[in-house]
């Protein structure tokens, strides 16, 4: 599950954040209980975007307003059980957010 | 004049310092030679104290016999190699000898043992039984007795762990500094396994359950106490087992019934344990790793907090919700559920209960009676039942029953 956030709109206030982490919080650890959960990685909101030409710019994208905040993995036996899944994500209550679900085709894991 | 009652405490303790010690010095492979001489030591021991008596520095009498028993057998060993080999060994002195029984040995020793013992090459079950034999000193009828199982299958566990491991060609040394996390895990593992027998075993024996949980601890302790194995996550595994052991006298009944948090009698808890544990706790918070025992530990810290606040259940909620991410466990589960009804709402941690669907696990459909009780007779009952039918112990199904009788 992808996690993309509306940057244009307003930063909510550290209280806001606070609630919303615990929301989130609440929702993964739902996901986790049914023994559902993969693994979870948060990106930062600062970053680099390079385009062809040896162009290097700040990012993410400026210009795109949905920027990925982060993703987690779950195991699902399908497409409606992991829609199922992502349904009860506290992101989706913010107006222009959006939790996409893909399926992983292929993973490379380095090997120990 | 001591009674010879008082020995069979001491035979536990020092069987398990001089068989390390003397494993360490004869190798892996002989370890049923430092066995046995051990138990002779204190087969002499008890011919000879109940005589005359317990000497008055016991420790220094049994030591001085293993030593002088080890040092035949090594010269032994050593006229047998000479007659097969044609070089002549250097001059046998005093000095190899010597069998060296300080403290510092004894606890290097033990410490090395340790992570023998606690190799992933044999089972789990494999490694707890060589901790209490070779680490505890524990005899195999009470080791048979812990498992509920024969005194023949435990001594075919222990032999079976000790081919594999001299398959293995283990040493008796500390792991390299790359290997010492993840073999440091192993042995964590394995003490948390021997708590855990202790606390929720099923054996009717109370004195030998409660001796499980504090040799899980003094084993813990040991590894705190050293520099190389004084890791965060070793600290957290000690706090988390001291605040466990705070409740081991309220949780039983002297009918050995199980007696439910929500009923124990607070002066039963112990104190001293609960403070001892919040101590190993602060250490734990040092570095950067946060281990499961870390949270378990934290989770632990507020069960010994009795108030049914909505912070304890907040914090224990969250704690729950990093566990699971880290270290799934049906368990877990069912407790982080709970935890949901009394921070959120039951009706909340219902939803959530029924998404889990551990059918088989007669702790979820007690969560379920518990969750349903105050809301629905009917419902509450029949997943009390069902509860009931799929119990494993009396202790259990007396617990449960007395829920039902309260509907």
């Amino acid at each position: 599950m992808l996690f993309r956030m509306d940057n244009t709109m307003q930063t909510p206030s550290p209280e806001q954040l606070e609630v919303y982490m615990k929301q989130y919080h609440d929702w993964v650890g739902g996901i986790a209980a049914q023994n559902k959960f993969s693994g979870g990685t948060g990106l930062s909101t600062e970053g680099r975007v390079l385009l062809p030409n040896n162009v290097v710019t700040d990012g993410p994208f400026a210009e795109i307003k949905e920027a990925i905040a982060g993703f987690i993995t779950i195991k699902a036996k399908d497409f409606d059980e992991a829609v199922n899944l992502a349904k009860g994500c506290p992101m989706l209550k913010g107006e222009g957010n959006s939790v996409e679900v893909r399926k992983i085709s292929g993973r490379h894991n380095k090997e120990d | 004049m001591e009674s010879v009652a008082l020995i069979p405490h001491l035979f536990r303790t020092e069987y398990s310092k001089i068989v390390t010690v003397l494993a360490s010095r004869f190798g892996f492979d002989e370890i049923e030679i430092a066995e046995d001489i051990a138990s002779e030591t204190f087969f002499t021991a008890a011919q000879t104290w109940g005589i005359n008596g317990v000497p008055p520095n016991a420790t220094a009498w049994l030591y001085s016999v293993a030593k002088n028993k080890a040092k035949n057998y090594l010269q032994r060993d050593n006229l047998f190699a000479n007659k097969i080999t044609a070089e002549l060994k250097s001059a046998a002195s005093d000095e190899t000898m010597e069998i060296d029984l300080s403290s510092q040995n004894i606890n290097d020793s033990q410490l090395q043992m340790m992570f023998v013992v606690c190799h992933p090459a044999i089972s789990p079950e494999s490694q707890i039984a060589l901790s209490l034999r070779i680490l505890c000193g524990f005899g195999i009828e009470e080791i048979a007795d812990a498992f509920l199982t024969s005194k023949e299958n435990i001594n075919k566990r222990l032999f079976r762990a000790k081919e594999k491991l001299r398959e293995v060609k283990i040493k008796i040394e500390f792991p390299l500094h790359a290997e010492m996390d993840s073999r440091l895990s192993a042995v964590l593992t394995t003490i948390y396994l021997l708590f855990n027998e202790g606390y929720y075993s099923v054996s009717q024996n109370k004195t030998v359950r409660k001796e499980l949980c504090l040799e899980a601890m003094r084993l813990c302790t040991m590894l705190v106490e050293n520099k190389t194995t004084n890791k965060p996550q070793v600290n957290a595994l000690l706090a988390l087992m001291c605040f466990h052991a705070s409740r081991f006298d309220a949780r039983v009944d002297d009918e050995g019934e199980l007696i439910l948090y929500e009923d124990q009698d607070i002066n039963l808890w112990n104190t001293g344990l609960i403070n001892k544990g919040a101590c190993f706790l602060n250490f734990a918070s040092a570095g950067n790793n946060l281990s499961k025992y870390h949270l378990e530990a934290g989770i632990a810290y507020w069960n010994t907090r009795k108030a049914d606040t909505n912070e304890k259940w907040e914090h224990i909620l969250q704690l729950y919700n990093h566990l699971l991410q880290v270290a799934y466990s049906p368990i877990a589960a069912l407790n982080r559920t709970y935890a949901l009804s009394k921070a959120h709402s039951k009706q909340e941690a219902i939803i959530e209960a029924e998404k889990l669907n551990l059918i088989g696990n007669p702790f979820y459909f007690v969560l379920l009676g518990e969750l349903y009780t105050g809301i629905d007779r009917e419902k509450a009952e029949t997943n009390f039942k069902t509860a009931l039918s799929l119990s494993k112990t009396d202790a259990n199904r007396t617990a449960i029953q007395k829920k039902i009788n309260k509907l």
